[in-house]
């Protein structure tokens, strides 16, 4: 039991505020060390634990690298932003009729619930979507009812922008057959000797999935109103 | 065949890019720090692969220190004003947008013709991360676009990327290393451990609470993990398996299918779940970005407890009956 002790590292450093990276290597090495203890282990021993945790944390590291090259997207995004890209976002927001914070998170929503039902995860996404797009967007509809946005209002329109973004793509990509977790559900149930078909796995994923469309864009619907009772509340700027 | 090699070759190059840079940013006084930062991580993608497990460790363990000791700074590349973006926005008109959706439009077509073309017998893609390989392209497609177009300084994509970078600062590693600490926690059998805890202190004597302990601790263990990956085998070798579906009979399909999902509903929760959850508050400049429960989290917490309940009901209702 004592490899838990990691976790009871992680849990405290988060809670403490303490850099969550410096709180992760710390957590790792914890947990290799607390693996590697036993009764009558020395020092020397726990040291080599230690540097052994390191070097498979590195190998890890290494072996994740694609998970950071989505920051190659930044160079164009900025260099859009540079000549308006979200300022042509609001535009086309304040003319068009009818468009409301919660219209457009829904359509959104919906659209990338779609594409990802269809295997499709990567046409939406926060750095290539939601900051350049779908957050201005959003943004723009609420001042075009309601004028200068106070500060937390404006955060929650962005904070709901990141959110739809995620909870679209969860509950969207397991229709797909071929999605990672699918797959991961498939291999694991044939380790255990139970023979499905992606299908029949991807098939069970529709009812949560409106669930979470019924769920979601319900609130989406509500968001508008609830946007116009904080603005008009006398502690908006709180 | 473009490989994923290429792509972190890519991705080496900006990232030294920002580091050189950063280094003559005067307007940063930590700017030496951003150097070591972005510099480092410029030299895992270029040479990671060629260095040993230890000093990938070590260059980590560099990563960590800086950020620890809040050695990174924000850059202020010269950019242009809130006024001359309203104009060029004005004047160029929804023309902008092509460049953007160029990284969705390519993500797309690499996924239904380019990763299946083959040129003289040999496949166009290589056999890992063909999503991100098509992502590389539409990046490259619209910054070529873009340039041309626009005609920016050399440097300003550079700049530009690096002034968002910086804005994202250490955050931007984070799912790399907490997927990195899943790693570890595999190999020490932490999740082995928890999945103990489960099966020995819970009395799950009727279906409705084994259905409950499954589901719940898929999303309990998920917010602790911070992947619904990681928490789906133990879980399901714990409680799912020997409870739902052998003891009561469920049927495994919807028990493990409506489980994952219901995993997903403890990533939505938790600040661990960095790329999903922290990263878009820094990308947003939400004032609560280092908080361990940002506004992105907050909103989702709502429409997460509901479906994780819904959930249950679901697996109750239907994985007994078909």
């Amino acid at each position: 039991m004592w490899v838990l002790l990691g976790i009871a590292v992680l849990v405290g450093g988060f809670v403490a505020r303490l850099n969550p990276l410096a709180v992760i290597l710390a957590a790792a090495v914890v947990t290799g060390v607390a693996a590697a203890f036993a009764p009558g282990v020395g020092l020397p021993e726990l040291w080599a634990a230690a540097l052994d945790t390191i070097a498979a944390f590195g190998k890890a590291f290494n072996d994740y690298r694609y998970i950071s090259v989505i920051w190659l997207v930044l160079p164009l995004i900025g260099i859009l932003e540079r000549y308006g890209l979200q300022e042509r976002a609001r535009i086309l927001i304040s003319r068009a009729r009818g468009a409301t914070t919660g219209r457009i998170l829904l359509a959104y929503f919906i659209l990338r619930q779609i594409s990802a039902a269809l295997g499709q995860t990567k046409l939406g996404g926060h750095p290539q979507m939601v900051r350049p797009l779908i957050a201005p967007m959003a943004e723009a509809a609420a001042e075009a009812r309601h004028g200068d946005l106070p500060d937390a209002v404006r955060y929650r329109v962005r904070a709901h922008a990141a959110a739809v973004d995620n909870i679209a793509l969860f509950f969207g990509e397991d229709i797909f057959i071929a999605i990672a977790s699918i797959l991961l559900i498939k291999g694991f149930l044939e380790a255990n000797g139970i023979l499905v078909e992606p299908l029949q796995l991807s098939v069970w994923a529709i009812p949560t999935a409106i669930a979470a469309l019924l769920v979601h864009g319900t609130r989406l619907v509500l968001l508008d109103r609830s946007l116009t009772r904080q603005v008009a509340a006398p502690e908006a700027g709180r | 065949m473009i490989t994923l090699q290429w792509l972190y070759i890519f991705a080496g190059l900006v990232f030294l890019a920002f580091a050189l840079l950063s280094a003559g940013d005067r307007a940063n006084p930590k700017r030496l720090g951003n150097t070591a930062f972005w510099g480092l991580l410029a030299g895992s993608f270029l040479f990671g692969s060629y260095l040993s497990d230890l000093a990938n460790g070590l260059l980590v363990v560099a990563l960590a220190v800086l950020a620890g000791f809040k050695w990174l700074g924000q850059g202020r590349p010269a950019t242009t004003t809130g006024e001359e973006r309203l104009a060029s926005a004005e004047r160029r008109g929804d023309w902008l947008f092509v460049p953007a959706l160029l990284i969705p439009a390519v993500a797309l077509l690499g996924a239904l013709v380019l990763d299946r073309t083959v040129i003289l017998g040999v496949p166009l893609f290589g056999p890992e991360q063909p999503t991100l390989i098509a992502l590389g392209l539409g990046v490259a497609a619209g910054l070529a676009l873009a340039m041309a177009w626009l005609r920016p300084p050399v440097l300003a994509p550079l700049q530009e990327g690096r002034r968002l970078m910086d804005a994202v600062g250490w955050a931007g590693v984070l799912p790399q290393m907490l997927a990195a600490l899943g790693a570890v926690f595999v190999i020490a059998g932490v999740g082995d451990r928890i999945g103990d805890l489960f099966a020995t202190y819970l009395p799950l004597d009727h279906r409705l609470l084994a259905v409950i302990a499954y589901c719940v601790g898929m999303a309990l263990f998920t917010f602790i993990m911070g992947n619904a990956f990681a928490a789906f085998p133990v879980m399901t070798a714990a409680v799912g398996l020997p409870l739902v579906v052998e003891q009561f009979g469920g049927n495994p399909a919807i028990v493990c299918a409506i489980g994952m999902l219901s995993g997903f509903c403890g990533t939505l929760t938790t600040p661990m779940a960095a790329n999903f959850n922290v990263v878009p508050a820094a990308l947003l400049d939400l004032p609560d970005r280092e908080a361990p429960f940002n506004g992105v989290i907050r909103v989702q917490v709502p429409t997460a407890a509901l479906i994780l309940l819904i959930n249950v009901a679901l697996m109750y209702f239907l994985a007994f009956r078909f």
